[in-house]
């Protein structure tokens, strides 16, 4: 295609777009509403993910050793926990550590502290909190932890008790919900956003059914197809630019509003500084979306009519 | 130049449009086809443009078959054709001026040929000052024109007019008539279908007679059956 015929399918889509002005605002205001569901989504995914990390980030699997277990010891049974798959991170806190921690949550509890005190020892055991990577792994972590076979001979004789068997109930539970939650997430995403993508293709191929005739004449005066679709896929393109930057505008406002609310109900994160973090991401997503949305739709609907 | 070989059409509901068509028309003719409305004339003229496909039977414009043409060359083929439609079918959206230069823009001639030609065509049609108005603020008598003045500005070697006058008030038809007649003059082809007898009357030119889908009548001097 030459310059020429380039120059001219700009100035038709440009001058078809600001003509139709009523139809050009129909569905500006449409694909801005589709573009506004798929950047909701991308929010949504994020303070899904966000949440979802945090409580999974608060159940762990303890490992408390008997008193006389060497530091050696305890380490190298870390070390060999370290190499199990399940296995995300692996905390040691020394029996030391676990006494000012004690005395540090504790410093408002004076009978506690002198009941400690009276003890003239310290009673706390040395301690490995273990994260798994997805939290349905902690079952097989806890059982290589009851089996010598799996960690080899290291543990023998020095774990005392593993807190798995007591935190089971509450672990399921979380599994389960996180699991729902994020199946039940990504169903709504995936619904939303084919049910507004039908809909944007719908009004596009409506605006498009309004020039059946038009197209018609294009063809009888020998016009090529790519004479007569070009306009219209440079004004479905145009719309998505156009309905993209509004999308992206809309969001400013917004998030500033939501963005003190999501911090503190949503595990601390911020819409706003998420929306300024990833505008780039965000910005490709939207005007990407949008003008393979209008592109695409606007492809298929002329087609339909170039059959004469 | 344009030959219908035995041509036949038949819908898929069964009804017959055309029936064992056989006729030619040389260059520089002025051929009308007459008959009562369903006797199949528009049918007819669409198969020259490939808008509809024979059932069976053949249709050459020159030496091409029409039907067997890929895109392209029915593209090129339609760009020698000037069609004038009963309904006008002008682009709403453009002005007179545009619709104009659409259809050289199709035939891929250059902005300022388009330049030259858009506003001379527009004065022989007698529409000069309304280049810049839209089909919606034209009559009837001046849509026609305008689709007249599309019709011939790549100067096709016909022109088809299908129920041109259809529409029209008598004095706007007998000045489209009299452009048509003009068109002729200068030596291209018109293939004119009407069912208005003072139309034909006033012609005096080759006239083909359709009742029911088959030529009844093909007189040289313009008598007819109606």
């Amino acid at each position: 295609m030459d310059w020429v015929s380039i120059e001219r399918i700009l100035r038709s889509g440009f001058v078809s777009f600001w003509r139709n002005w009523f139809v050009s605002l129909t569905s500006l205001l449409m694909m801005t509403v589709t573009l506004s569901v798929i950047g909701s989504l991308f929010f949504l995914g994020a303070v899904l993910t966000t949440t979802l990390g945090f409580i999974k980030d608060k159940v762990d699997v303890s490992v408390y050793f008997h008193p006389t277990a060497s530091e050696t010891d305890i380490l190298s049974f870390k070390r060999s926990l370290e190499t199990l798959p399940e296995v995300s991170s692996v905390e040691y806190t020394s029996r030391e550590q676990a006494l000012v921690d004690f005395r540090k949550r504790h410093e408002n509890d004076q009978l506690t502290l002198q009941a400690l005190d009276e003890l003239g020892e310290n009673p706390l055991e040395a301690s490995l909190g273990i994260k798994a990577k997805d939290p349905s792994q902690y079952e097989i972590i806890a059982r290589s932890l009851q089996s010598d076979t799996a960690l080899g001979k290291s543990s023998a004789g020095i774990v005392d008790r593993v807190n798995y068997v007591q935190n089971k109930t509450a672990i399921d539970n979380l599994t389960k919900i996180i699991s729902s939650a994020r199946t039940f997430g990504y169903a709504v995403i995936a619904i939303l956003m084919v049910a507004s993508i039908l809909i944007t293709f719908t009004t596009i191929r409506l605006a498009i059914y309004v020039s059946r005739d038009e197209i018609s004449v294009m063809k009888l005066v020998g016009a090529s197809n790519t004479h007569i679709r070009g306009p219209f896929i440079f004004v479905g393109l145009m719309y998505g630019v156009i309905a993209g930057f509004f999308t992206l505008l809309l969001f400013f406002p917004l998030t500033l509003w939501l963005g003190p609310v999501t911090e503190r109900f949503f595990s601390g994160i911020n819409l706003y500084d998420y929306y300024l973090g990833n505008f780039g991401q965000l910005f490709l997503i939207i005007v990407g979306a949008g003008i393979f949305l209008g592109v695409t739709a606007s492809f298929w609907a002329v087609k339909r009519y170039l059959q004469v | 130049m344009i030959y219908y070989d035995k041509v036949c059409k038949i819908y898929s509901d069964d009804s017959v449009a055309l029936q064992d068509v056989t006729f030619s028309a040389e260059p520089g003719e002025f051929v009308s086809i007459v008959g009562q409305s369903g006797s199949g004339k528009t049918t007819l003229v669409k198969m020259l443009l490939a808008e509809e496909h024979p059932s069976s039977g053949s249709i050459f414009f020159e030496s091409l078959n029409v039907h067997t043409l890929r895109k392209q060359e029915l593209n090129a083929l339609r760009r020698r054709i000037g069609t004038v439609f009963q309904d006008f079918r002008l682009l709403p959206q453009k002005t007179a001026y545009e619709n104009i230069a659409f259809a050289m823009e199709a035939a891929g001639r250059s902005d300022e040929e388009i330049a030259a030609d858009v506003p001379h065509v527009l004065e022989l049609v007698d529409l000069g000052n309304k280049m810049w108005n839209f089909p919606h603020q034209l009559s009837g008598g001046e849509k026609q024109r305008v689709a007249i003045a599309r019709a011939i500005v790549n100067q096709p070697d016909i022109v088809i007019a299908d129920e041109p006058t259809g529409n029209l008030d008598p004095v706007n038809t007998h000045d489209i008539i009299q452009i048509l007649k003009k068109i002729n003059d200068l030596g291209t082809m018109v293939l004119l279908t009407t069912h208005n007898k003072g139309v034909i009357d006033s012609l005096k030119k080759r006239v083909i007679t359709l009742e029911r889908g088959r030529i009844v009548r093909d007189d040289p001097s313009g008598r007819y059956i109606l």
